[in-house]
């Protein structure tokens, strides 16, 4: 990031980059958290992409060399996790839901990475009643529960059901539009923050221009705590897509496997003791969230100092007066997502700290 | 803009340098304000929900399309106004929540508040039980976390918590549900009381709709237990996924406290460890736990939705999905409308608490 270490003496280029590097700087438990995280998110990654390699038959599958399936069969023989009450095969329908949950989450959380960063720059640097609105409308809908709105954006988009790409791109959506207020505020808060910097006023008296400013000094300062946010979003995003397919606004069965739906068909299931259709998809859930969220709180954790180090939490909390943003990582942190919101809340909350507001 | 080089440096996040310059002050000041600010965010919901809504199409077309012919929906279409112009009816329905007023369902043709009232005590009932275990199990379990930091303890405790936070609610339902009721046979299966007790309180003169309070009217211990048992997975399901996140939530808070100096100054003094946890470390604490509880709101009331599905808890959740399901747009709408007043409200309580308990939070 700075310039002044081009001669003196640089770590190994794979030790500084991103992920390693916090392996690298994490001890004891937090390593441990954080590796097994990587490893469980690598397995979800790579099931994702080699799905129809692992998958012993189709998502769609109803019949194999030896006829149909059958509904509801135990599992064993042919069908290692058995089948659905629809007669799907379970592992399958399983492995081919994880291509499913990461197509929706990467869209989602980079539709609202772009809609929510850019509004949070725009309101927070230009400041005055645009700022005032969104931060009004963001916070109206922040407090809203996540899964209500989706399932109206669900009804707006698509109607409540429909096939592979609708249904994947009417999740996603739902989706996005519950996260941007959070990359909103994020965004908008350092932003208020950095805008006051020295640097910021260095540039202006310099005559760069507002765009300038934004992208090339506020954006890039304003964006480091974005993985952090990225990780916790992303496995949100799972949890509101299966949420969605469980009270019915799944992706229909033959145009693609999706966990919530699954779960929603074996709800009847329990109640006969028949309990293979609803454990596998639930576990890959809660598998792949455990994982994502391991990795956020992780590297969550190791950008606080408060929380990476080991001795005397309150001694290292000063640290934040010398970093180049004031307060910047601090105030994203503790607490994994709740922190971020929670403490985003400040500026909000309390305008009169803001140097640009307390006129 | 010019004058921003002039401007004194911006005190670092802290918010004491400031206090002094703010304007008014005082607790009566910052309460009004805040009430005030109720009004746009139920305003921006509820103008949202409508707008969003109509883009499907006008309601009776869209419960009602594929029963009645064209000629049949255009009469009911103009008998319930829905073919006057678009604004007409966004100020209509605006005044008509502000009254109180959420038009009639169409699928089951009962006024909406009616159907609020009813199942909305009952999902008020969930929500209440599922904060309780949320309480019992959250608060003391972060403290045990925070004093034993990265030891064992905490290394379990924060496992336990994320996946409280990944585990779906609706899946630990299921799970529940599958051990308790089906293979150990100890609890109900689903729904909020036996028929038995169902029809027992529903002769009751003064039945008040929160099943814990008519049950205890009937003055019948087995109605009593009946309506407790039903309640137990559910609110576990759905306490679980709130206590995860207290405990997170009062760890990092108390861990914060921990290494301050005024407790270090108190254990000096002999205070004992326990009393310094729960009272020093604690106390202090409370307000960023307080704030986020009152976001924990919105995620119970999402959360008891899918809570509500899974155990045929008969509250605003599962009936929201009936409606769905019967595309009465106007109940949904309904339903979207009365919870974001509720969510609004629960903020606007929670900083008052958080001004009472602590005179920095007033600006």
């Amino acid at each position: 990031m700075t310039v002044e270490t081009t001669h003196a003496y640089k770590a190994p280029l794979w030790t500084r980059l991103p992920v390693v590097h916090q392996v690298r700087q994490s001890i004891g438990l937090q390593r441990g958290m954080l590796v097994v995280g990587l490893v469980i998110t690598g397995i979800f990654i790579l099931t994702a992409i080699f799905a129809p390699l692992l998958a012993p038959y189709g998502y769609s599958q109803l019949r194999g060399d030896s006829g149909t399936f059958g509904a509801q069969q135990a599992p064993g023989g042919e069908h290692l996790l058995g089948t659905t009450v629809g007669g799907y095969d379970v592992l399958s329908r399983v492995i081919w839901g994880s291509q499913t949950a990461i197509t929706v989450m990467v869209i989602a959380v980079v539709l609202s990475i772009f809609a929510g960063v850019a509004l949070g720059l725009v309101s927070g640097y230009f400041g005055g009643w645009l700022d005032r609105v969104l931060v009004v409308i963001c916070d109206a809908v922040y407090a809203f529960p996540a899964l209500l709105l989706a399932i109206v954006m669900g009804i707006v988009i698509s109607g409540g059901r429909s096939g592979l790409w609708g249904g994947i791109f009417a999740a996603a959506i739902s989706i996005t539009v519950v996260f941007i207020p959070q990359y909103f505020r994020v965004i908008r808060a350092e932003t208020v923050r950095i805008k006051a910097e020295a640097y910021v006023e260095s540039a202006r008296v310099l005559g760069a221009s507002n765009g300038r400013i934004m992208f090339r000094h506020v954006l890039r300062n304003a964006t480091r705590t974005l993985p952090l946010i990225f990780t916790l979003n992303a496995s949100e995003a799972l949890l509101t897509l299966a949420g969605l397919g469980f009270i019915g606004f799944g992706i229909e069965p033959s145009s693609a496997a999706e966990w919530g739906y699954d779960l929603n068909k074996s709800l009847s299931d329990v109640t006969s003791g028949i309990w293979w259709t609803s454990l596998f998809p639930g576990l890959a859930i809660v598998l792949v969230v455990l994982g994502i969220t391991l990795v956020g709180e992780s590297l969550n954790d190791l950008a606080d100092p408060r929380l990476r180090s080991r001795r005397a939490p309150g001694k290292t909390a000063g640290v934040a007066a010398t970093s180049v943003v004031p307060g910047g990582t601090l105030t994203a942190g503790p607490g994994g997502i709740d922190g971020l919101e929670a403490s985003s809340l400040a500026p909000d909350q309390h305008p009169n700290d803001d140097p640009f507001e307390a006129k | 803009m010019t004058t921003v080089a002039m401007k004194p440096p911006a005190p670092a996040a802290g918010r004491s340098p400031k206090k002094k310059a703010s304007p008014g002050g005082g607790i009566g000041r910052y309460l009004l304000i805040r009430f005030l600010l109720i009004f746009p965010t139920i305003f921006i919901l509820v103008s949202m929900v409508f707008w969003l809504m109509r883009t499907t199409g006008d309601p009776i077309t869209a419960a009602l399309g594929g029963k009645l012919g064209p000629d049949q929906l255009a009469v009911l279409i103009h008998e319930a106004g829905y073919d006057r112009p678009i604004f007409v009816q966004y100020f209509e329905y605006l005044g008509q929540v502000f009254t109180g007023n959420f038009g009639t369902t169409i699928s089951t043709n009962r006024p909406v508040s009616e159907v609020l009232l009813t199942y909305g005590l009952a999902t008020a009932e969930l929500v209440f039980y599922a904060l309780i275990v949320a309480f019992i199990v959250g608060i003391p379990l972060g403290m045990v976390a925070a004093y034993w930091r990265d030891k064992a303890p905490d290394a379990f405790l924060r496992v336990f918590a994320i996946l409280c936070y990944a585990t779906p609610v609706f899946f630990a339902g299921l799970l529940l549900k599958l051990v308790f009721a089906v293979w150990l046979k100890v609890l109900p299966v689903a729904g909020r009381a036996t028929v038995g007790s169902e029809l027992e309180m529903q002769f009751l003169p003064d039945k008040t709709g929160i099943y814990f309070i008519d049950a205890l009217k009937t003055g019948n211990p087995a109605v009593f237990g009946d309506v407790l048992l039903h309640a137990v997975l559910p609110a576990l399901a759905l306490g679980l996924l709130t206590a995860g996140v207290f405990l997170r939530l009062v760890r990092t808070n108390v861990i914060g406290t921990l290494g301050t100096e005024y407790v270090t100054a108190a254990r000096s003094r002999g205070v004992n460890e326990f009393r310094l946890v729960s009272k020093h470390a604690y106390r202090p604490a409370l307000i960023p736990i307080i704030t986020v509880i009152g976001l924990q709101v919105a995620l119970l009331l999402g959360g008891a939705v899918l809570t509500e599905t899974t155990f045929e808890w008969k509250g605003l959740g599962f009936m929201l999905i009936e409606f769905i399901k019967a595309r009465d747009f106007v109940a949904v709408q309904g339903i979207v409308a009365l919870l974001a007043v509720i969510v609004a409200l629960s903020n606007f309580i929670v900083d008052i608490i958080a001004a009472l308990i602590d005179p920095r939070v007033r600006y």
